[in-house]
């Protein structure tokens, strides 16, 4: 048991602390945090917008009148969806490196870039979910009262849609850090990339560890700041 | 309420995933000691009982090893690992994966060998033994056609410090592109773009992204074939290095009836195969 415990000790110390090897996780760590920031933000544009083409083509042709450049905008965002829902997020990063930006070195902007569009479209399903999921009623309400359709959107719908999709959101959001991991594969040193040439140099398995640790700490905290929103959001709910 | 569960939960995932980590390291320990024990006649015993011989290799790797066009991997370590199973009287089964996971695989047991244009380094040697070498090799600089840069080892050294250099991860060239003193380079504050594989290096230095690759000798000549003149690879050898099989350690007795099959093939024999698979 002492022998393990000595074993491990210093197969987490050769790991991390040897040769300042941290400082090279945290440099990682910083790409990883790049590239999942970049795509949250790039994700949260696409969604909205889509989301809001989805939504409005769907309300007037309800009532019957649907303009055509509409129902195209619309025809993309189908298409779009079905594309980047149905192929792997691997794939989509491999094309978009070697195919799109195909002379330039950094594979950041490709990852950030690959990822962004990617979340694009579960965060427009998301939104768009929350956006229908509130009452017919308040659209109504807000129409009766003398708002124009954009209006009741942005004062009426929205701020109680947030509230709705907030927890498929972060998900989402928890989704798409940890499958940042797959950047190693366009020449991005990420956290995991680090770990794997730390890897290369140690022969065993405290490098994983060392990054799914973070991984963990990363997401917790995530967690943490969701329930905080969560609980501003709640302060004015009668429910 | 929740807060502590979730800590809880999270301090049983710990020592579960450190328990995990353990236990493989024990269980290594008590391997190699049974082996000593026993006088090391217990690794091809075993192999004979399997009636497998399991290779580790990375078949992006050109002679040494690749994907036919049949899906099977060819090249001059699969032949070789051949005629080691033909010698055991046993199948070969050879296990394609990333070349950077290969050392470690395979000091967890996941194959019996790993022949995969392995240089043999003093870091690699604290992990598994080495049999003989059977291929002397060099890292090379492979750059697109229409670039001038030319010179000795240290001329190319220092024309590439500072440059984006693609590499196939985990290999000899991966380190000295990152100036690693090991290796002899002097290279300083290089990109090192670490991609999978040869062939995915290869493109995007065809593409442009990088400047140069640094890689062995054959690979280097192979992907330079496989670019009809878009690439080619310059003259000055940057390192000596032999390649050799590597084995778990404490095995001597596999390692010996491998030295006995690379002593058979080394030299002409594995100039013939480099030949034959240079061209497929």
């Amino acid at each position: 048991m002492n022998e393990w415990f000595a074993k491990v000790v210093s197969d987490f110390s050769g790991a991390f602390i040897e040769g300042d090897r941290w400082k090279l996780y945290f440099q990682g760590l910083g790409k990883t945090l790049q590239i999942a920031a970049g795509a949250v933000v790039l994700g949260i544009i696409i969604g909205i917008v889509i989301a809001i083409i989805k939504v409005s083509a769907n309300q007037h042709s309800n009532s019957g009148k649907c303009p055509v450049f509409l129902k195209i905008l619309e025809k993309i965002c189908d298409i779009y969806l079905t594309v980047i829902r149905g192929t792997p997020v691997m794939v989509q990063l491999l094309i978009i490196y070697a195919g799109i930006f195909v002379t330039m070195t950094d594979g950041t902007i490709a990852a950030i870039v690959g990822f962004g569009i990617n979340s694009g479209a579960y965060v427009a399903e998301i939104i768009r979910a929350g956006i229908q999921s509130i009452d017919k009623g308040q659209t109504e309400a807000g129409r009766s009262l003398g708002l124009t359709s954009g209006q009741t959107m942005r004062l009426i719908i929205l701020p109680q849609a947030i509230r709705n999709i907030l927890p498929a959101l972060f998900n989402e959001f928890i989704t798409l850090l940890k499958e940042t991991s797959v950047a190693g594969y366009v020449a991005v040193q990420d956290i995991l990339k680090m770990a794997t040439n730390i890897q290369n140099k140690v022969y065993n398995i405290a490098p994983l560890m060392i990054t799914a640790v973070f991984y963990l700490v990363l997401v917790i905290i995530m967690t943490q700041v969701q329930k905080q929103i969560e609980r501003r959001l709640a302060q004015s709910d009668r429910r | 309420m929740k807060k502590k569960f979730a800590l809880a939960l999270a301090a049983i995932m710990m020592t579960g995933t450190l328990a995990a980590c353990g236990s493989t390291n024990t269980n290594d320990n008590a391997g190699s000691t049974a082996d000593n024990t026993t006088s090391g006649t217990s690794a091809v015993e075993a192999i004979k009982e399997k009636g497998e011989i399991v290779m580790l290799t990375n078949a992006a790797f050109p002679p040494f090893e690749y994907l036919a066009d049949d899906g099977s991997v060819q090249g001059v370590d699969a032949d070789i690992a051949q005629a080691v199973a033909d010698k055991l009287g046993v199948e070969l089964k050879i296990v394609d994966m990333d070349f950077d996971s290969i050392v470690n695989s395979l000091k967890a047991g996941k194959g019996d060998f790993a022949a995969a244009g392995m240089t043999i380094t003093e870091e690699r040697l604290k992990q598994v033994d080495f049999s003989d070498e059977y291929v002397t090799s060099s890292q090379m600089v492979v750059v697109r056609a229409d670039s001038d840069l030319e010179g000795d080892k240290d001329a190319l050294d220092t024309a590439l410090s500072g440059k984006n250099i693609a590499v196939q991860a985990g290999t000899t060239g991966d380190w000295y592109a990152g100036g690693d003193e090991t290796t002899g380079s002097t290279i300083e504050k290089a990109n090192v773009l670490q991609y999978k594989s040869a062939t995915e290096a290869a493109l995007h230095l065809a593409n442009g992204k990088a400047d140069a690759i640094i890689i062995d000798q054959k690979p280097a000549e192979a992907i330079v074939a496989a670019n009809d003149g878009k690439l080619k690879v310059l003259d000055t050898k940057l390192t000596d290095e032999q390649y050799a099989f590597a084995v778990q350690k404490n095995q001597e007795d596999l390692l010996a009836v491998i030295n006995e099959v690379v002593a058979e093939y080394k030299g002409d024999k594995v100039d013939e195969l480099i030949t034959k698979h240079m061209g497929a």
